[in-house]
């Protein structure tokens, strides 16, 4: 038999005879991951810079000038 | 708190703060158990390895389901905080450049390698390898969950102290220059020791807090009392080198953030002969423009903080008002003549970016150097007011104080139940009762200890997001203030639904203990 045969099978077994509470375990994993990579990264997280500019000279570009801005904008907001 | 976040709605800078100290603390909520109880298992492994013993490989097998409970609740819930970089703090992901993306990499294929092969092995190895070969896994998990951890800590601690790197105008990027200075800044082995052992405290408590409560119920007696032994040795060691990184953090802060040590230790006028406060009331009157006393009560002890800092009484440590004002004799310089550097290196870096566009390099040239001599004040350039330097000086002194009069508690704890439990004496005493409820109410205390720290390590840094060069309001993504509420209360539902089922989940099974458990 081969390694990657034997290697297919430990996690095959593993999860085959897995008990109960292991079960749940993986439920909670499977949902979670649903919600944390389908729903909140996709509706709520796009990556900002790779969504609105093509290129890495773009995005340096935008970052260095929005710096810049903030640091020469002399509208100051304090807040306690 | 004092913020200041130039043409930028506040609200956002506020939201976008609170949601990622949201997901930082539910994810360290699950880690620092991780991060310990991993080795305490690794340890009652070793020794049915060594000895043979079943019932020491029935107690391993218990904390392993828990340790598996936690491990699930809580995996995935640090990847929220990579996307959170890259939503709302796309300036600051940006600008860090490889320095947070080297370490980040590297800990993703390792957690990627150890969560899918020496887990793997732990829990479905058992009577299918040799005892030789889990036991190997075992300690290979334990170990690959704190290397992971270093990666992050790293990334963490360059936020505290940058090293290791030069900026780059043309990018916008600060790039590594020297890798080994990133990764063995005294910051940087400082904070993941501290953090690091901060879990194994927490984790040892837990293993003392669950067995207190089987010896309360005068259940599983023999399990309780082994994991005592080992929890509370393993614990006072961690303790012990927990207080030592805690004094060599506070001696890297007094370096490199000495705001952030003025306002643990609520210091206003610095001085010689420093106090170190052991108990005290603040004055919300006190601000550091006016001469209301700090304190409305305090027991404090002259000389002990300098002395703790320097190992002499005679080390001036600068106060909130020295390093607002400056103080020359000492050498430590005013927030205008910072402000005036950081303003510098800002016109330095516009003007470099025009020369470069008309091809003018000797003047682009010129304007670099004065940028490179001046960028360690840039941060400097998007402050205004002098107390906008100053972070929010009571959630730091009281988490500091809370922090520190845990972690004396916590060593009472280990001594008190490891001696008891050596001398055989732990289920036997006539005060037993309020030691096991104090032992099982340490693993709620030492959650807010563990928390306690990270409220200093980073509100005490405000309002940097990197230490004097970049402020949270100049790294914030101007995205809309209503998105981040909006994820921030779904953040709120999902954490606290994850939490209450973590909870539940690790109490039924506790309740349920090993014996009627189906381990296989």
């Amino acid at each position: 038999m081969n390694i990657l045969k034997k290697i297919w099978l430990f996690y095959y077994e593993g999860f085959k005879n897995m008990p109960k509470w292991g079960r749940l375990m993986w439920t909670i994993i499977l949902i979670k991951g649903f919600i944390v990579f389908v729903i909140v990264r996709s509706l709520f997280f796009p990556n900002f810079l790779k969504t609105n500019f093509k290129t890495d000279k773009e995005r340096s570009e935008h970052v260095i000038n929005e710096l810049i801005k903030i640091s020469k904008n002399d509208t100051i907001i304090s807040k306690h | 708190m004092t913020q200041l976040f130039l043409n930028i709605d506040p609200s956002l800078v506020d939201w976008s703060r609170a949601q990622f100290a949201l997901t930082a603390m539910f994810h360290w909520i699950f880690v620092p158990i991780t991060l310990g109880i991993l080795f305490i298992i690794a340890i009652m492994e070793t020794i049915y390895v060594k000895t043979g013993d079943e019932e020491w490989k029935r107690i391993t097998k218990f904390w392993m389901k828990l340790f598996g409970i936690n491990f699930a609740v809580g995996v995935a819930t640090g990847l929220i905080l990579e996307f959170e970089f890259g939503t709302n703090w796309s300036n600051y992901s940006w600008f860090v450049g490889d320095i947070f993306g080297a370490p980040l990499a590297i800990e993703g294929i390792m957690a990627f390698f150890m969560e899918t092969i020496f887990i793997a092995v732990m829990f479905f190895g058992w009577n299918k390898v040799s005892k030789k070969f889990h036991l190997t896994a075992t300690w290979l998990t334990a170990l690959g969950a704190n290397l992971s951890a270093l990666w992050i800590l790293v990334a963490n601690a360059w936020m505290q102290y940058p090293a290791g790197m030069e900026f780059n105008p043309d990018t916008a990027r600060n790039e590594m220059v020297n890798f080994w200075q990133v990764l063995f800044s005294p910051v940087a082995i400082n904070k993941f020791l501290h953090t690091v052992t901060s879990g194994y405290t927490l984790a040892s408590l837990f293993v003392i807090g669950v067995s207190s409560y089987f010896i309360l119920r005068k259940r599983e007696l023999l399990l309780a009392k082994r994991s005592i032994v080992i929890a509370s040795v393993f614990g006072i060691i961690s303790i012990s080198a927990l207080i030592f990184t805690g004094h060599g953090s506070a001696v890297e802060v007094s370096k490199h953030q000495p705001m952030k040590l003025a306002a643990m230790e609520g210091l206003y006028q610095g001085g010689e002969n420093a106090e170190f406060i052991g108990i005290g009331i603040l004055n919300p009157k006190k601000t550091f423009d006016n001469n209301e006393d700090p304190f409305l009560f305090k027991i404090g002890f002259k000389g002990v903080l300098s002395y703790l800092i320097n190992f002499d009484t005679k080390t001036f440590i600068p106060g909130i008002n020295d390093l607002v004002y400056g103080n020359p004799e000492r050498g430590v310089p005013s927030f205008e003549e910072r402000k005036m550097k950081g303003t510098l290196a800002m016109n330095s870096l516009i003007k470099y970016k025009e020369a470069k566009e008309i091809g003018n390099m000797e003047e682009a040239n010129l304007q670099l150097e004065i940028l490179k001599a001046n960028f360690n004040h840039i941060g400097y350039s998007y402050v205004e007011k002098p107390e906008d330097i100053i972070p929010h000086v009571p959630m730091i002194f009281y988490s500091f104080h809370i922090m520190v009069f845990l972690g004396f508690l916590f060593v009472l704890i280990f001594l008190v139940y490891g001696w008891l439990t050596l001398k055989n004496k732990i289920d036997k005493i006539k005060w037993g009762k309020p030691l096991y409820i104090l032992g099982i109410i340490s693993i709620p205390l030492a959650f807010i200890a563990t928390e306690a720290g990270w409220i200093v390590a980073e509100v005490g840094r405000q309002p940097w997001i990197i230490q004097d060069l970049m402020t949270v309001g100049a790294g914030v993504t101007k995205i809309s203030s209503t998105a981040v509420q909006t994820t921030f209360w779904i953040f709120s539902f999902i954490f606290t639904a994850l939490l209450i089922t973590e909870v539940s989940i690790m109490i039924k099974f506790i309740k349920q203990g090993p014996s009627n458990s189906a381990i296989k």
